[in-house]
């Protein structure tokens, strides 16, 4: 297949109403619903597409402020791209196109108003693989700070403990600040990463698949990471290991080819789902 | 939702399905067995047949090897398979159905030594009627609580939960009788007292078999309603729930 050519404006107007058009409703189940003043994100009507290819349709849903909120699906249910969706890394995409609204606390993320880099500090992300720059640990957690600019180096130093010991990596690197970031392990490196998101001051953290490269230990280190920062900020993780979404998280959303089949309280969700569709999926069955 | 007693077999993991599967017919075969305990066990008082009594008593550890093998069956899934919704209702239901059946083999043991007792000092057959009605009544609520168990019949379950408020009025009644006994017949007090343990064991295996039915409707319906008086349960509520 050859490279296909950015689509013109009138092509993308074109492909979103060919392809939303014969969108299903969403799969109707019961979803639970927060009120505006307990939600940081609120997702209405979403459809998205890559190209003619419908990858989410028309989603609903609201992520509560100081909790973590798990997307889970099987691959291809376009939980990444919802992730993705909230902190407008689709913008770089010139084949996607988009219906529907997302509001951060309230304001619309598409505003024209909106600067998408300041959107990516309140709305940080943290990715399968871990991607320390190749700099000191130090350099790292401070990159942001610096891109931000006028902070004296003194204040640059506290932040860098503080986003450190918040990402429960400072007692083992802080005899090493200025070591390369890639003498860490996998687990100690998604940490700094996290510690490098954490340090630009986010209000949601993104989290894709963030443990599924690390051993157990590591891995539970940085769900015991995602436990405790949800007093400082919201958190939404997408994970195929649905006990990872069982144990960490306050809300479960399962996904399906796209829609939202069902929304609610991660203990309800994982002992008595009200719909056989999530039922099937959480418990291994053929659909 | 409302589950099959199919749906246990329709994992992708055909390994899976025969775990639960398994444990399913284990639960089904010591229910067997402790149904015929029970049934045993009044039969050796009514009979006066002692040697069936001793034989109950012997087969008590049968009865309790099938609890533990259970268990540890149970135990292998959850540590294995960390099970979900459905099936982790039923992994609970096993764990806690075999704890109850146990008792009621405990209970029917209980019965048929109190009844080689009875056989052995010769006292008659004073206060058999109340045996005989209440022990048919609690047998039937055994073998409706398997039935409901293994058909994932929520409707019959709940059945139960009001027969068990019936087999209490009996027990209560048959008590007030056995103690009038008593009173009028000083030499009946030791006979009437193991008639008495007897007619406990009895009206407990019922809250047993009432326990039994409580987790069918876990089981299915997710719901708990354990602790929850019979009267204030919505049977039609509970049917829609699903």
């Amino acid at each position: 297949m050859g490279w296909r050519r950015a689509p013109s404006a009138g092509h993308r107007e074109r492909a979103l109403e060919s392809v939303f058009t014969s969108s299903p409703a969403t799969a109707g189940g019961p979803i639970i619903d927060f009120a505006a003043d307990e939600s940081c994100l609120a997702i209405e009507g979403l459809s998205l597409a890559y190209g003619e290819t419908p990858a989410l349709r028309d989603l609903t849903l609201r992520v509560p402020r100081h909790r973590v909120t798990a997307f889970i699906g099987p691959s291809g249910c376009g939980k990444s791209t919802l992730l993705r969706a909230l902190n407008r890394l689709h913008d770089l995409n010139e084949e996607v196109v988009r219906r529907g609204e997302i509001r951060l606390e309230g304001q619309d993320i598409h505003a024209p108003e909106v600067d998408v880099a300041e959107l990516r500090r309140r709305v940080g992300m943290v990715f399968q693989a871990p991607n320390p720059f190749p700099m000191s640990i130090y350099d790292n957690v401070a990159f942001g700070l610096r891109l931000q600019g006028g902070l004296r180096k003194r204040r640059i130093d506290d932040t860098v403990e503080w986003a450190l010991q918040s990402a429960a990596l400072w007692e083992e690197v802080k005899d090493r600040l200025r070591a390369s970031a890639w003498t860490l392990s996998g687990g100690q490196q998604q940490r700094l990463v996290i510690a490098r998101t954490l340090a630009v001051g986010p209000e949601v953290l993104l989290l894709d698949e963030p443990a599924s490269a690390l051993d157990p230990i590591s891995t539970l280190k940085i769900e015991e990471l995602i436990r405790n920062l949800k007093s400082r900020l919201s958190l939404v993780l997408v994970t195929h290991n649905m006990q990872q979404a069982a144990r960490v998280s306050d809300y479960t959303a399962f996904l399906q080819r796209g829609e939202l089949v069902e929304y609610g309280p991660t203990q309800t969700l994982f002992t008595n789902p009200r719909l056989a569709r999530t039922e099937n999926y959480i418990t291994g069955r053929m659909t | 939702m409302d589950i099959s007693s199919d749906i246990h077999s329709q994992h992708i993991s055909r390994q899976f399905n025969q775990e639960l599967e398994e444990l399913k017919t284990h639960l089904m075969a010591m229910g067997g067995l402790v149904e015929k305990q029970v049934q045993d066990a009044v039969a050796a008082l009514l009979e006066g047949d002692s040697a069936l009594g001793r034989q109950v008593v012997d087969n008590d550890r049968a009865v309790n090897d099938m609890q533990i093998k259970i268990d540890a069956e149970c135990t292998q899934v959850l540590a294995r398979r960390q099970p979900t919704a459905s099936d982790l209702r039923l992994v609970l239901a096993v764990i806690r159905a075999a704890s109850d059946l146990e008792r009621i083999g405990d209970e029917a043991s209980k019965i048929a030594r109190n009844a080689c007792e009875l056989i052995d000092g010769d006292n008659g057959s004073r206060g058999f009627v109340e045996v005989r009605m209440i022990s048919e009544h609690v047998r039937r609520m055994v073998r409706d609580a398997l039935t409901s168990f293994a058909r994932f019949d929520t409707e019959l379950a709940l059945k139960l939960v009001h027969e068990d408020e019936e087999v209490d009025n009996e027990y209560q009644s048959a008590m007030r009788s056995l103690m009038t006994f008593m009173m009028e017949d000083a030499r009946s007090i030791s006979p009437v007292l193991s008639l008495m343990w007897i007619l406990r064991a009895l009206e407990r295996i019922g809250d047993h078999a009432n326990n039994l039915a409580e987790y069918v409707v876990y089981l299915v319906k997710g719901m708990d309603i354990r602790h929850t008086d019979p009267d204030d349960l919505d049977a039609e509520a509970i049917a829609r729930k699903g």
